[in-house]
């Protein structure tokens, strides 16, 4: 099957993933957003891996995957912080910068 | 008989549909087993793509770590933080939507035909190293060793970051359980245990209230139901007097102090 359908996939997938983070407003949803955003590009990692023949591309999905686990126990962790202190997970509240 | 477009077809669709359904889900629980549907899929895709352990660490970290770590903070922030719909910017959600089909539109034109060789497959990359397993690790543990070392830095500082970001520290000592019981009393609401009816005259009834040592009846001892009904019964004094004569004659009650024992 022609590795063209996959890319286009991935590329649907992280459209959608882009999508969340601008639209939605709960800090664990755009969150989750970003994790599909990552997870469409290692289909594409795969996609590319099968279609060169060639592993790189397998371990860069794995590497990724291994960012992807850092990434979410930091951003937790500050949204966890950030609801402690203002009891809110929204990403409009924090705008006490704002006039 | 080829399956992998059958496969390719209903797991990227689903994976579609979970991603959509992350999109529109109001409430974040149902988002992220969204999320997890769509992660789900996509490991069969790496599967059918000849990549099994990606198709298996895709399961273990992804839908068994990261999102049930999600689900995790979900409920420790509160499952009913729904979104609000009230846009906070006029227009953004359309301009949103508008930028996702513009960014399918251009990574279509992008990637559509951009692999123009013929799909080699990774069988022989395979063969090399005698499994895609045994590839993996002779290139991460190779060629890659360094960011392999790299991503283990990474990992511990994301534990040690994360751990000090939740960390709280205690400002006052921690209350002990006699302390908790006197700041309940001070408060001036009685958490003993109410005066039973019955006492102090020589009925023990339901319907007897008790009496206080001057002689009046102690509210609390009455109940409910029978205050309510009217069906307390009434003090008789002379019966107490009477019983007051009685113990007296047998000694059981005396002004005087008890002498000390020396």
């Amino acid at each position: 099957m022609s590795p063209d359908a996959y890319l286009i996939l991935s590329a649907i997938i992280f459209a959608i993933g882009a999508m969340g983070v601008l639209m939605r407003r709960n800090a664990i949803v755009a969150f989750m957003s970003i994790e599909l955003m990552l997870n469409a590009a290692n289909l594409a990692f795969v996609t590319s891996a099968r279609s060169w023949g060639n592993l790189t591309g397998q371990v860069s999905a794995f590497f990724v995957m291994v960012i992807a686990a850092c990434e979410v126990v930091i951003g937790l962790a500050i949204i966890v912080t950030i609801f402690r202190s203002r009891r809110s997970a929204s990403v409009d509240e924090p705008s006490l910068l704002r006039w | 008989m080829n399956f992998e477009p059958v496969v390719f077809w209903i797991s990227g669709s689903l994976a579609v549909l979970g991603a959509l359904g992350m999109l529109i889900s109001k409430k974040a629980v149902h988002s992220a087993l969204f999320v997890a549907s769509t992660m789900l899929n996509l490991a069969v895709l790496y599967a059918v793509q000849s990549a099994p352990f990606l198709a298996v660490a895709q399961v273990v970290v992804y839908t068994g770590a990261v999102m049930m770590l999600f689900l995790f903070v979900l409920m420790m922030v509160g499952v009913d933080s729904s979104d609000s719909l009230i846009e906070e910017i006029k227009g953004q959600r359309l301009l949103a939507i508008l930028g996702g089909v513009g960014l399918i539109g251009f990574f279509v034109f992008l990637l559509g035909g951009s692999i123009y060789r013929d799909v080699v497959g990774v069988e022989n990359a395979d063969a090399t190293y005698g499994g895609n397993l045994q590839g993996l690790a002779a290139l991460m543990f190779g060629e890659y060793v360094i960011i392999f070392e790299a991503t283990a830095a990474l990992l511990i500082t994301a534990v040690l970051g994360a751990m000090i970001l939740t960390h709280r520290e205690r400002i006052t000592p921690k209350k002990s359980q006699g302390q908790m019981a006197k700041e309940l009393f001070a408060k001036g609401d009685y958490r003993g245990p109410l005066p039973p009816p019955g006492v102090y005259a020589r009925h023990n009834a339901v319907d007897t209230p008790a009496l206080l040592p001057d002689g009046s009846i102690a509210k609390s001892s009455l109940l409910d139901p029978l205050v309510a009904r009217g069906d307390v019964r009434p003090v008789d004094y002379d019966d107490i007097a009477e019983v007051q004569i009685l113990s007296e004659g047998l000694g059981l009650v005396s002004d005087t102090e008890p002498e000390e024992k020396k």
